[in-house]
């Protein structure tokens, strides 16, 4: 049995003429410990699928199922890593923590739960600011605390939005350090959406593209065997990194030219009207 | 190093407080670009007393031009002569009260001492109340109707931005009493508190409990509307966020929902404020309740040569209390708030 399962599922906003069918027929399954990277074009509804596993949004069609159950709604066994940090700004760095673990763990004493934030806090390298609060912290600070925040509820999965999009190369470079280093230690099952393909390649398992919407629809699994760990500078040299890369790059720019060659037509298609006659 | 650091602090405070003309004093004593800090106090300080001083100008002469049936409009020399007139009378009035209880106490004593079973009557001073006290009882009426009305308005405000139905079900509601004058109210506040509260030594007193009550029914809609507004409008992430932690009710409440809303709620309740104490004077001098409104009305209708002096020195006293509470208000809203500079001064 698959760990998470999409069956057939189907998400669309709005409604009559103005309605927008997003994601359509999406068939996904994820094994235990897989760390599964979708990379996509920006508004391709990658945000959208990841809500629906996270249980924020509901699928209109099909079903997602998590260890064999159906999804009802958000829950602390998935913990979700924004791409814009959502972190509360009136609470300090160890109390964006705190209050995901005093939800998680209500029946754990005080100190306990006190020294599972400094943990986590400490884990993501931001001890020495536990007490500031997020509006005196770079981007990357704040992806960390988002990230430390999910990590802490321990939960089975790790959702990750576009967790890297707004920050740095060098930040970024860190960031994604950072997350490999936590995967490779628990293998949890985590899924990144991410719009750069050297990242997937970097840190996932299996790599998934997602053609552009509306009517979204996922395309062929590409398989990362490279070892771990996976060294940056190393890879830029590795024939097989270059390869896959290549074939990714390929297959989105393709599907990327057919779209918006479908696209151009359906622009050309004016309505037909003419000026009124005074 | 370190002065600088308390040069910062000090400074912060004096933006905090709403006191920005002290901070070139602050900076200047520190000796940061005496030059700059001259031409700041300049800019801040001369130009609002230069303007201060042609208002008071205009005033005292076309004041002198115009002839009531009280006499000649006062300026402001004889405004101020009467701050001195009506210190004077608090400070005869404390002194009376004081020989009275001393004479009280004396008496007792001599009776006591006289037959050791004697009954002993102890009554307390009932001058007529100063003005300095009729502005200590228009502070409380105005912080009991604001508190009235801020454990209503904040609590159902929250309501109202959690759930659309609620908002839809009292929305009409709201919108029709919020422009109802104070004047309206009164004679209902008046008729129900008198059908209601029957004690005959109760703890508060009718006339304190109607303008209250009446100040309440008129400034706790700019609390509401706002505390609803700023729950409505919370950033959706950290709806997501608490959403994603399966928050509980209360949770959600105290750590998400109140505290994204705080700004707003505090805007709301800093304008509740500055209503409640407008409409205040005006439910006292309208029901005969003490304070500040009863003062100025009794000297209308008092009509001596000083009346009008008097009125005007109640007029510049209400607008300076208004003044403070507004700037002690906004001072708390900078303290609660996680993002200070949004707030307008």
């Amino acid at each position: 049995m698959p760990f998470l399962q999409l069956k057939n599922v189907s998400k669309g906003f709005g409604q009559g003429p103005a309605r927008n069918e997003v994601l359509q027929h999406i068939h996904l399954s994820v094994e235990e410990g897989e760390f599964l990277a979708i990379v996509g074009f920006s508004g391709s509804g990658k945000s959208t699928l990841i809500n629906m596993i996270a249980g924020l949004i509901e699928p209109d069609e099909g079903e997602i199922l998590l260890q064999g159950k159906p999804i009802t709604g958000p829950g602390p066994d998935r913990g979700v890593v924004f791409q814009n940090y959502s972190l509360l700004p009136w609470l300090t760095v160890s109390g964006n923590v705190a209050l995901a673990v005093n939800q998680v763990f209500p029946e754990w004493s005080k100190a306990k739960r006190e020294a599972h934030v400094r943990k986590f806090v400490d884990m993501v390298h931001l001890g020495p600011a536990a007490y500031k609060r997020p509006a005196e912290l770079s981007g990357g600070m704040r992806q960390r605390v988002s990230v430390a925040r999910a990590l802490a509820m321990n939960p089975a999965m790790l959702l990750l939005d576009e967790p890297l999009g707004a920050l740095d190369a060098l930040t970024r470079a860190d960031l994604q350090d950072e997350i490999e280093n936590i995967w490779s230690t628990d293998k949890k099952t985590v899924i990144l959406i991410t719009n750069d393909v050297d990242e997937a390649i970097l840190l996932a398992d299996r790599i998934i593209p997602l053609n552009p919407g509306p009517r979204a629809t996922l395309g062929p699994d590409f398989e990362v065997k490279l070892n771990r760990p996976r060294d940056r500078t190393d890879l830029n040299l590795n024939p097989e990194f270059r390869k896959l890369r290549s074939q990714i790059i390929h297959y989105l720019s393709e599907i990327g030219e057919k779209n918006s060659l479908h696209d151009a037509i359906e622009a050309i298609t004016l309505p037909d009207i003419k000026p009124m006659a005074a | 190093m370190n002065k600088e650091k308390v040069k910062n602090n000090l400074v912060k405070v004096f933006n905090l407080t709403g006191l920005t003309w002290f901070i070139p004093f602050a900076r200047l004593g520190f000796g940061e670009q005496p030059k700059e800090q001259v031409k700041e106090m300049g800019r801040i300080i001369l130009v609002p007393i230069i303007a201060i001083a042609i208002f008071l100008g205009l005033w005292a002469v076309v004041a002198k031009k115009i002839d009531t049936s009280l006499g000649k409009l006062p300026g402001p020399v004889e405004v101020s002569q009467q701050i001195g007139v009506l210190w004077g009378e608090h400070r005869s009035e404390r002194v009376k009260e004081k020989a009275f209880y001393q004479r009280q106490a004396d008496r007792n004593a001599r009776l006591l001492a006289e037959d050791p079973k004697a009954e002993i009557k102890i009554r307390s001073y009932t001058g007529k109340p100063t003005y300095l006290d009729q502005i200590k009882t228009s502070l409380n009426t105005v912080f009991t109707g604001f508190l009235i009305a801020s454990l209503i308005a904040v609590p159902l405000g929250l309501l109202c931005g959690m759930s659309k139905a609620v908002m839809t079900a009292l929305n009409p509601l709201i919108q029709v009493m919020k422009p109802v004058s104070p004047l309206a109210w009164l004679p209902i506040v008046t008729m129900i508190v008198s059908a209601v509260y029957v004690t005959k030594d109760g703890f508060f007193q009718k006339s304190f409990l109607i303008s209250a009550i009446t100040v309440s029914l008129c400034s706790l809609w700019p609390s509401l509307l706002n505390t609803a507004l700023g729950v409505a409008s919370i950033d959706k992430d950290y709806m997501n966020v608490a959403r994603v932690l399966n928050l509980g009710w209360g949770t959600r409440v105290f750590k998400i929902v109140l505290p994204a809303s705080l700004p707003l709620v505090f805007t709301g309740l800093r304008i509740s404020l500055g209503v409640g104490w407008m409409v205040l004077i005006a439910a006292e001098m309208l029901a005969q309740n003490p304070g500040l409104g009863k003062f100025v009305w009794d000297e209308f209708q008092n009509g001596s040569s000083n009346s009008l002096a008097r009125i005007m020195v109640a007029v510049v006293t209400i607008g300076l209390i208004g003044f403070i509470l507004d700037r002690i208000m906004v001072s708390l809203q900078k303290m609660v708030s996680f993002r200070p500079e949004l707030i307008s001064t």
